[in-house]
């Protein structure tokens, strides 16, 4: 079986796999990171929200021999800085934003990738931009999602 | 003062009233308690205004909290609190939380009565207790309304004991003690933890105690805004849900299912060559399909794709949307008052079938030996779950663990159990242990949904008043085997006419008219049609409602009369004027609206709350016309006003929260969310074909307002948002494309903005370009 290798939150992981699996399998059924949550398996839903190399992306649908060696995959489990909170996960709790909790690691990846983009192209974090999130969040936590968008920004 | 408010009051016992505990023979303090109270609020007020009353209506008096109440009684005592010797307080819940924040607002009362920080009591969820018999359903709304008094007695009996040991201890007057903060401290400033009384404080025999609560005025927890006590873990990426678990040797097995809605196996051809395929371990056909077990969930999938299935014809062949509602409106029941005597409001609508899908699809992990199971997952009637499942090993009910997770979202869904019971079945097949997921197109697909259902109202009316208000809803069959949550109400609602039966109490318990609309009925029939149904974030009210109220503003056209100051004046409670002025004020009801664009009420009284919305919704070409990649736009609701009177709020930031929820829910019924029924099976298969509400379908403007009439005991939370949000969509909409809506979703019949994914194989292909798509 192929041998995997690549960067998962700042450490050197090394895997057997398939080539064809996604990488969502392989981090979550193979090496036990589970922060990232299946909810449709086809790039839809944005459940599995991570980044690579720092931009926003879905597992579910990239094979897991399409990511090199020096590939640096975050998950929400790497996303703050030690015991350090990012400010987006701060705003979260500050606002009490989650319910059952599901979409949130998926959520709180985008809001920080999406301000990101927003910083690099020029753009206000506003509205407009929040509307171009398109993570599904069933228990409707959408309000207080774009209150802590928005609050997170300003820290970020 | 309110007048039901002047009710209340008057029925109350003078002095503070006393509770039964118990303290049970344990190394440590473990209390119990049971429930003796009484039922403190009132029936309805009589209206002072010029409507002709309606008699009282079962829900005012009496509704599906109180039965659920009822039903646990003889077993309340049952509840357990246990002060630990590490100075902490743990207790089980017997409910099932799934985001609904029932975690939280527990420990905030054990907090609130032992003079705790919240973070120092643990609350986790109870493994299925049989012999908690009625005790363990997550259901109806009614978590906190049910356990809020025997949690409180129970908590209280704990810092009672506490106290009288720390007095023997330290030499003094109990009453010169108090509690704070898990230490307990004299009026000289000694102080000793909970955890060194633990041991003292414990009891040798069990014993009944008379115990007295906390009076109302001395909260300093319940009716604070708390944060949900696990947001920590959630936003960190810790918290675990049930295909999180680490559970050894349990692999990830998908089933492939039939293209027909519940349609079984007849035969698989490639059996051999899919066992061989990489990272498979076994595949054996099941019950409800052919099951695949391998080394990741994509494998799994990869081999139900390759599976070449032969199968029998589901349990709604060849049917479709149409053919439904045709047997709705053939089992509706006849309207008793003519129509065209007086004048006449007569009204039909339709509501077609809604998914209840959570985020997290159903999953459940499944440990089968020869001789007992262990079974893992989000189960709200774990009770009926243990028994179902070890009805279907073979295996005495207590040789059967079952562990209730956290899930990921239910809205109806985790009433049932399926996964665990396909679990159990795959791990008997396989021998080994599982961890069963379904596929969001199985989820979505063969899932439990929403029933389709029609509601027909006829009103008469006078010049200045309604004569008479009949609805006439008809459902398709709401599943409610699951029963009260244990084997014996589950066998009754299995017996002949037992669901129906069951159903038109629930409907009887929940339903009731918030206005005075002189002789007022509701009925419900239901046609067993063979679908996979449960409620969804209420069984009946959101439509019940939405009928009701798009014909109340119908009938306040009629009269000539501002729909506003129509419900006003029909309204049977003030409880109901509170929340309707308090929208009405906020919202700035009336206020000038441009052409496109309108306002709308909805109005609606269930688990002894009220709720009010006022809606802004925008229906311009502009903004209807919006395109967005795979997603549907259509009008769109900018502003929500919400008012919610749920009795005493433990919690209110997570009222809110639940309310927030409900107003996104009741935006999708009516503007954007339904199932497509087609040749026997629905056709959405993901969240790119099933439409909840997304970003750029929630309102940039909300409003959420906690009334406050001074009810000593909290209502129901978990549903309330939904029913008065969807009427007032339909009925903002209504009055801004100036056109009645009769069906809803009102997108129901239009063209898929998609292409239909295909039925064989049932799962479509993860795609491989995720790196195209970045940001």
């Amino acid at each position: 079986m192929p041998t995997q290798t690549f960067m998962l939150n700042g450490e050197r992981v090394t895997v057997e796999a398939e080539d064809g699996v996604r990488l969502l399998w392989v981090i979550r059924d193979l090496l036990g990171v589970t922060g990232p949550k299946y909810g449709c398996g086809i790039n839809v839903c944005k459940a599995c929200t991570s980044h690579i190399n720092g931009k926003a992306f879905n597992p579910c649908s990239v094979q897991v021999c399409d990511i090199g060696d020096d590939d640096e995959v975050t998950t929400i489990e790497g996303l703050a800085d030690g015991e350090k909170l990012h400010p987006m996960q701060q705003a979260w709790i500050d606002r009490d934003v989650p319910q059952c909790g599901y979409c949130q690691p998926g959520q709180i990846m985008a809001a920080v990738a999406k301000v990101r983009q927003c910083r690099a192209e020029g753009r206000d974090v506003d509205d407009d931009a929040i509307e171009e999130i398109r993570n599904i969040c069933r228990c409707g936590t959408y309000n207080r999602i774009r209150e802590a968008i928005k609050a997170g920004a300003d820290k970020m | 003062m309110p007048q039901h408010r002047m009710a209340e009051r008057a029925k109350a016992p003078v002095g503070r009233r006393k509770f039964l505990g118990y303290l049970i023979a344990a190394p440590t303090l473990v209390v119990a308690a049971e429930l003796t109270r009484q039922e403190v609020f009132g029936g309805p007020s009589a209206s002072a205004a010029t409507p002709i009353p309606s008699a009282p209506q079962p829900p005012e008096v009496y509704d599906l909290l109180d039965a659920l109440r009822d039903s646990m009684r003889p077993t309340a005592n049952l509840i357990r609190i246990e002060v630990n010797r590490d100075g902490t307080v743990s207790f089980a819940l017997p409910r099932s939380d799934n985001g609904q924040g029932i975690i939280t607002s527990t420990q905030m009362i054990i907090a609130e009565e032992m003079g705790l920080d919240v973070d120092q009591v643990r609350v986790t969820l109870a493994d299925a207790r049989p012999e908690l018999l009625l005790n363990q359903i997550t259901g109806g709304s009614s978590t906190t309304f049910t356990t809020y008094t025997p949690i409180r007695v129970a908590a209280a009996l704990a810092q009672m004991r506490l106290l009288e040991a720390a007095s023997q201890l330290l030499q003094q007057d109990v009453r010169t003690l108090t509690a704070r903060k898990g230490l307990i401290t004299s009026t000289l400033g000694k102080s000793i933890p909970f955890g060194d009384l633990a041991g003292p404080a414990a009891s040798a025999v069990d014993k009944q105690v008379e115990v007295t609560l906390k009076p109302r005025e001395k909260f300093t927890v319940i009716g604070k805004p708390q944060n949900k006590t696990d947001v920590l873990d959630i936003v960190t990426g810790r918290k675990q849900f049930a295909a999180d678990l680490q559970i050894p040797d349990a692999l990830p097995t998908v089933i492939c299912r039939a293209p027909d809605l519940n349609g079984t196996p007849r035969k698989a051809a490639n059996l051999a060559d899919v066992r061989r395929m990489p990272g498979v371990t076994d595949v054996e056909i099941v019950s409800t399909g052919v099951a695949v077990r391998a080394r990741t969930f994509g494998q799994a999938i990869d081999a139900v794709r390759a599976l070449e299935v032969s199968w029998k014809d589901g349990t709604v062949h060849g049917e479709d949307d149409e053919s439904v509602l045709k047997k709705l409106k053939a089992a509706e029941l006849p309207l008793a008052v003519p129509a065209g005597i007086v004048a006449t409001v007569d009204s039909s609508f339709t509501f077609w079938f809604k998914s209840n899908s959570s985020l997290e699809p159903n999953t459940a992990i499944a440990d089968v030996r020869r001789d007992r199971a262990e079974i893992w997952g989000p189960m709200k009637t774990p009770i009926t779950a243990q028994n179902a499942i070890a009805k279907l090993l073979g295996l005495p009910q207590n040789a059967v663990t079952v562990h209730v997770v956290q899930g990921g979202g239910s809205f109806g869904r985790k009433l049932f159990f399926d996964a665990a019971l396909e679990a159990a079945e795959c791990s008997k097949a396989f021998g080994k242990p599982v961890k069963l997921m379904w596929s969001r197109a199985d989820d979505s697909r063969q899932g439990r949904v929403h029933p389709m259902c029609t509601s027909r109202v006829r009103a008469t009316v006078t010049k200045d008043s309604v004569l008479s208000f009949e609805q006439r809803h008809t459902s398709v069959s709401t599943d409610f085997t699951h029963g009260l949550g244990e084997a014996i109400t589950a066998a009754a609602a299995k017996a002949p006419l037992g669901n129906l039966g069951f159903a038109e109490t629930v409907f009887e318990l929940t339903q009731a008219n918030p206005y005075d609309y002189g002789v007022s009925t509701r009925v419900l029939n239901e046609v067993d049609m063979r679908f996979n149904t449960s409620s969804m974030r209420n069984v009946y009210s959101p439509d019940v409602t939405t009928a009701r109220e798009v014909v109340t503003d119908q009938l306040a056209a009629k009269l000539g009369a501002d729909p506003y100051e129509f419900r006003r004046k029909f309204a049977r409670s003030d409880r109901i004027r509170g929340v309707l002025d308090a929208v009405a004020k906020n919202g700035r009801w009336g206020r000038s609206m441009k052409k496109g664009t309108a306002q709308g009420l909805g109005v609606h009284h269930e688990y002894k709350g009220v709720t009010a919305a006022l809606v802004e919704i925008d229906c311009r070409p502009e903004t209807v016309n919006r395109a967005i990649y795979e997603g549907v736009t259509g009008p769109r609701v900018t502003r929500v006003t919400f008012a919610i009177d749920a009795g005493l709020v433990i919690n209110p930031r997570g009222l809110e929260a639940q309310m927030m929820g409900g107003i996104n829910d009741g935006i999708a019924l009516i503007l954007t969310s339904s199932l497509h029924l087609t040749d026997g099976h629905f056709v959405e298969a993901s969240w790119d074909n099933y439409f909840y509400t997304r970003q750029w379908n929630t309102p940039p403007e909300l409003n959420i307002i906690l009334v406050d009439s001074g009810a000593d005991e909290p209502g129901g939370a978990g549903e309330a948002g939904v029913a008065a949000t969807a009427a007032a969509v339909a009925n903002a909409y209504a009055r801004a494309v100036g056109k009645v809506p009769t069906e809803f979703p009102i997108n129901h019949r239009d063209p898929f903005p998609f292409t239909p994914k295909p039925l064989v194989p049932p799962i479509p292909e993860s795609p491989t370009d995720g790196l195209e798509h970045t940001y």
